[in-house]
């Protein structure tokens, strides 16, 4: 039936030169293996999860009185700066693109390591030292950047935000985003080169191909910020106008330019975590993923059309063209309607186990239809001239990424055991789930009504409207769990530490990276079976349960054949 | 290869119509430089595939029967480990502090990466540690 | 061509599941339906502006959209969950396509798209007009207060953060807004009027008011513009034509400037441990 065959790569000189390696720091420093790389991104950015997080729940302390006095209006716009861009920069983007992805795309398609492992190294380094360069804007002497994450000109500039934290964040953005275009460039090459024999592009996982779609939107989108950060640095420092109206400058173009890049960076965040939960919600459901080519032309479709909305951010400056953005923003709704779909058509007639992973994926998919149906307003500009800049958008895009905080929790879940080969407590899992989930929804629900009640953004006081304040505390109590359901994690990790033996498939996963160790070795495969579907692993442990094409039924013969009924 | 090569051409081809649609509309030059940008950033390696897609024979990862042993051989060279990303990093890292604290930073970010170009050319040279 | 082995019970159960669909979604559009035409504000109020009431109707469409959409999904995912829990150790069907299914969520939703694209411009078109006008504000914006001037009078108000300079426009009148800033970007938001847009250094924004009744609103920045960003407050007074008449007039009969400036600087001292350190000359003059 299925055939095994010693993994052509595997050599015993591979072991060998294992076990004669450096140890210690000098291994962390020198290794370019993607696992430990991929681990070290995974715990860095699970690290800057953690400050970004402080930075919100000291947020939400302030805002819990209409005088707030916890921190001054600079202190606040520091706060927020750093949170946003902790969490945009060197949170969600890098634990996605350089934590999972790279430790499981190469596994995924059965490659022994990145296509450029030197060059992945790299990207670590450039994106510790980035995020270091950021947060060291807290220890100078005028305090971190405090122009929004967004650093809008001509606030960016040196007459109204001098100083070195403005550059701090600059420059650990340059650092991050080159470490971020490494890190696409190395996805695309090794999932175009180093699949596996049979592991046609069709027969990748979902996951995998998100990442390559990510990969393909981080080389469009990263030189174009990189581009506008260094014009940013001329403006500031060499006296040029790029920016400024004065020397016949336009601060607009910055918007373009950011955005340009920033709207992409929303699917470079997202695709990620679409992936993780297009591979976890099958397995749990034990089907294979439903409409799989629909998912990849969904992914693509979201791919193409990222490139045409950037300026619905700038609706409300009056000067971009609102039907074109309007219509292509509104657009986006429908392959991600799609791709709703396909996880419930997944989970129908399945058999869904409602393991940690599982219920953080379901959790991620209905706050993520919060999140998604609200964008769908913001795409209309009457209705975004209406909310913009309040905290409407501040809950449509908290919805968003608090979905992707569960999708990556799915993601740790379900990976966790591949990568450290121990399974992580499913008790306090759950528990954490609850605490995430519902605190989620206590910490965005009231902030949408904050914003139809005319609450604008970064405010770090509300003097004029004491009225606010129920549904701030109602917001900062969602937070507070949050918050909770982090250190949850954090127990977890500890508790489970080295306790439950996961084994090689410990959910019956579909997937590669399911048919070798846990952890892999290194070079990942000491064999591989014969890739026929984009479940290699379920074929190989399920012989005759192969995913049936539309309108097929099963035949009645296998015996282990249950009626769904 | 081919699907590769179709993928990359067709988002090539969308934001080429779509920079078109857009440019003639708005007037508005950023996003339409940027655009056509992009079109040709898919399109470069898009024909680079498509025109090894018709020259080559099927790559094993290309043919649904393959088996594994027809991707028998050297898959590539896999570095063993390396400290040269690191020093490169270090000296990319200084050379930022320079944009913030002063040109002097200049002097260890520029030599450390002209010696990680060095070291990590010439340990390319050796081939690695395959 | 396989033919389907579906056992007869399981064709049944299956049609007896659809109609429970059927019948869970079209339950609460019935209730919406018979409701009438009071349909909820989704937390959005209608404004005072005719097209402030625009947008208000446009939201309630698109909330009501949302609202069956969402719960439908909703219920979709409630009843796999419900229904499909794992029970033993059985492998389900491991079907993979419905492909009319596929297509039908793909089309559904871009007919979705292009009727609420359509609704969208519709009432877009109302908010950005700008028909001729007899009443003209300049707004200018800058670090963090307001100024409105009203070309072809002397009136000039100024003011800065917890002041509260008064922006006085008549009811019932088209009121043509031109909006810049000195300095760097602020957000005009009026939450009475549904509407905001960027004060652009370098740009003239424009855009018309049509109040429809009297009163007096609060306007706040809301595009992050500096330390003194969360207290930008300003006031929107709507007043009958002949009051707005009369208040205009009171600038031209005193020798306007000095008399302005004046008013300005006493406002100024009174709320002095207010302000910030920029003072209004210096960057309200350039």
């Amino acid at each position: 039936m299925t055939d095994v065959l010693e993994h052509p790569i595997e050599t015993p000189s591979h072991g060998h030169e294992e076990h004669h390696g450096p140890s210690g720091i000098l291994k962390w420093l020198t290794t370019t293996d993607h696992k430990i790389i991929g681990l070290s991104y995974t715990v860095t950015s699970v690290l800057m999860l953690v400050i970004g997080g402080l930075f919100a729940e000291i947020i939400r302390a302030q805002l819990s009185t209409p005088n707030g006095s916890l921190v001054s209006l600079s202190q606040y716009n520091e706060l927020f700066t750093m949170h946003g861009s902790v969490m945009i920069y060197l949170f969600a983007g890098p634990f996605a693109f350089g934590g999972l992805a790279n430790i499981i795309v190469p596994i995924q398609i059965g490659a022994p390591d990145m296509a450029f492992p030197r060059l992945n190294a790299l990207s670590y380094w450039l994106y510790l030292t980035g995020s270091i360069t950021m947060l060291a804007g807290f220890f100078t002497a005028g305090g971190a950047a405090n122009f929004g994450w967004v650093a809008y000109a001509p606030l960016s500039n040196s007459i109204n935000t001098p100083g070195a934290g403005a550059d701090l964040w600059i420059g650990g953005l340059l650092l991050t985003g080159f470490s971020a275009i490494f890190t696409g460039v190395n996805l695309c090459a090794t999932i175009f080169y180093l699949r596996a024999p049979g592991m046609t592009m069709f027969r990748m996982p979902i996951f995998t191909w998100n990442m390559l779609v990510t990969g393909i939107l981080i080389l469009l989108a990263f030189p174009v910020l990189t581009a506008g950060l260094i014009m940013l640095y001329c403006d500031r420092h060499f006296g040029t106008h790029i920016y400024s109206v004065a020397g016949g400058g336009v601060p607009v173009l910055w918007q373009h330019i950011f955005w340009f890049w920033g709207h992409p960076e929303v699917y470079i965040l997202a695709l990620p975590f679409f992936g993780m939960v297009t591979d976890i919600i099958p397995v749990f459901s034990r089907k294979p993923v439903f409409g799989y080519k629909g998912m990849v032309f969904a992914t693509l479709s979201i791919a193409a059309l990222s490139l045409g909305v950037w300026a619905h951010h700038m609706f409300t400056t009056g000067v971009v063209l609102l039907p074109f953005f309007s219509i292509m923003s509104l657009l986006i709704a429908v392959p991600t309607g799609i791709k709703i779909f396909n996880w419930i058509g997944t989970m129908w007639r399945g058999e869904i186990w409602f393991s940690t992973a599982m219920l953080m994926a379901l959790g991620f998919v209905v706050t993520f239809l919060i999140g998604g149906l609200t964008g769908i307003y913001l795409a209309s500009p009457p209705l975004d001239f209406f909310t913009h800049d309040t905290y409407f958008v501040v809950a449509h895009f908290h919805s968003v990424v608090m979905a992707l905080v569960l999708a990556g929790m799915a993601g740790l879940y379900y990976w966790g055991p591949k990568i450290t080969g121990y399974l992580l407590n499913e008790k306090i899992g759950k528990l954490q789930f609850w605490f995430l989930f519902l605190g989620t929804q206590v910490f965005t629900l009231p902030l949408y009504l904050l914003g139809l009640e005319g609450m604008p953004r970064r405010m770090a006081i509300y003097p004029h409207d004491p009225q606010w304040k129920m549904l701030n505390d109602l917001s900062s109590l969602g937070a507070a769990m949050i918050g909770i359901s982090t250190l949850l994690f954090v127990v977890n990790v500890a508790v489970s530490w080295k306790k439950h033996p996961a084994g090689d498939n410990p959910w019956d996963g579909h997937t590669l990276e399911w048919f070798t160790t846990s952890p892999p070795p290194h070079h990942n495969f000491y064999r591989l079976p014969q890739i026929r579907s984009e479940r290699p692993t379920w074929d190989y442990n399920h012989p005759g349960h192969q995913a049936l094409a539309h309108g097929k039924h099963a035949p009645a013969v296998p015996a282990e054949k249950v009626s769904t009924s | 290869m081919k699907v590769e090569a179709k993928m990359l051409l067709g988002l090539g081809l969308f934001f080429g119509v779509m920079c078109a649609v857009y440019w003639n509309w708005s007037l508005e030059n950023a996003g339409g430089v940027m655009m056509f940008a992009g079109m040709l950033l898919c399109f470069l390696p898009g024909s680079y595939y498509y025109f090894w897609s018709r020259r080559m024979k099927m790559r094993p990862e290309d043919d649904p029967n393959a088996t594994q042993a027809s991707g028998a051989g050297v898959v590539g060279s896999f570095p063993g480990t390396s400290i040269w990303p690191f020093t490169l990093a270090m000296g990319a890292f200084f050379i930022v502090l320079a944009l913030v604290f002063g040109v002097w930073f200049l002097i260890p970010g520029l030599g450390l990466v002209v010696w990680a170009m060095l070291g990590g050319t010439a340990e390319g040279r050796r081939g690695g540690k395959v | 061509m396989e033919i389907p082995t579906l056992p007869p019970q399981g064709v049944t159960a299956h049609t007896r599941r659809w109609r429970r669909v059927c019948k869970a979604v079209a339950l609460p559009l019935a209730a919406l339906a018979l409701s009438g035409c009071t349909v909820p504000s989704f937390g959005a109020s209608e404004g005072v502006t005719s097209t402030s009431r625009s947008t208000y109707h446009l939201w309630q469409g698109f909330s009501v959209g949302a609202a069956i959409i969402g719960t439908f999904v909703l219920l979709l995912m409630l009843w796999a969950v419900v229904r499909y829990r794992r029970k033993g150790d059985n492998i389900p069907e491991q079907s993979q396509y419905h492909l009319p299914l596929e297509l039908l969520y793909t089309i559904v939703p871009i007919l979705i798209v292009f009727g609420l694209f359509a609704a969208t411009i519709v009432v877009e078109n109302k908010v950005v007009a700008n028909p001729t006008t007899s009443v003209t504000i300049d707004v200018n914006a800058f670090q963090w207060g307001w100024k409105f001037t009203y070309p072809g009078s002397s009136a000039v108000v100024v003011g800065q953060t917890t002041q509260d300079p008064v922006m006085v426009m008549p009811v019932n009148t088209d009121v043509h807004i031109n909006l810049t800033s000195t300095d760097v970007i602020h957000g005009f938001y009026v939450k009475e009027f549904n509407f905001s847009r960027y004060a652009l250094p370098g740009v003239k924004n424009q855009f018309t008011f049509h109040a429809v009744s009297t009163g007096t609103y609060f306007g706040q920045c809301t595009q992050l513009c500096g330390l003194y960003h969360s207290l930008m407050y300003f006031k929107v007074k709507v007043v009958t034509p002949s009051q707005y008449a009369s208040w205009l007039a009171t600038f031209n009969n005193a020798s306007s400037a000095s008399a302005a400036s004046a008013a300005q600087t006493a406002q100024q001292t009174q709320n002095a441990t207010h302000v910030p350190s920029k003072t209004t000359a210096s960057s309200g003059a350039n």
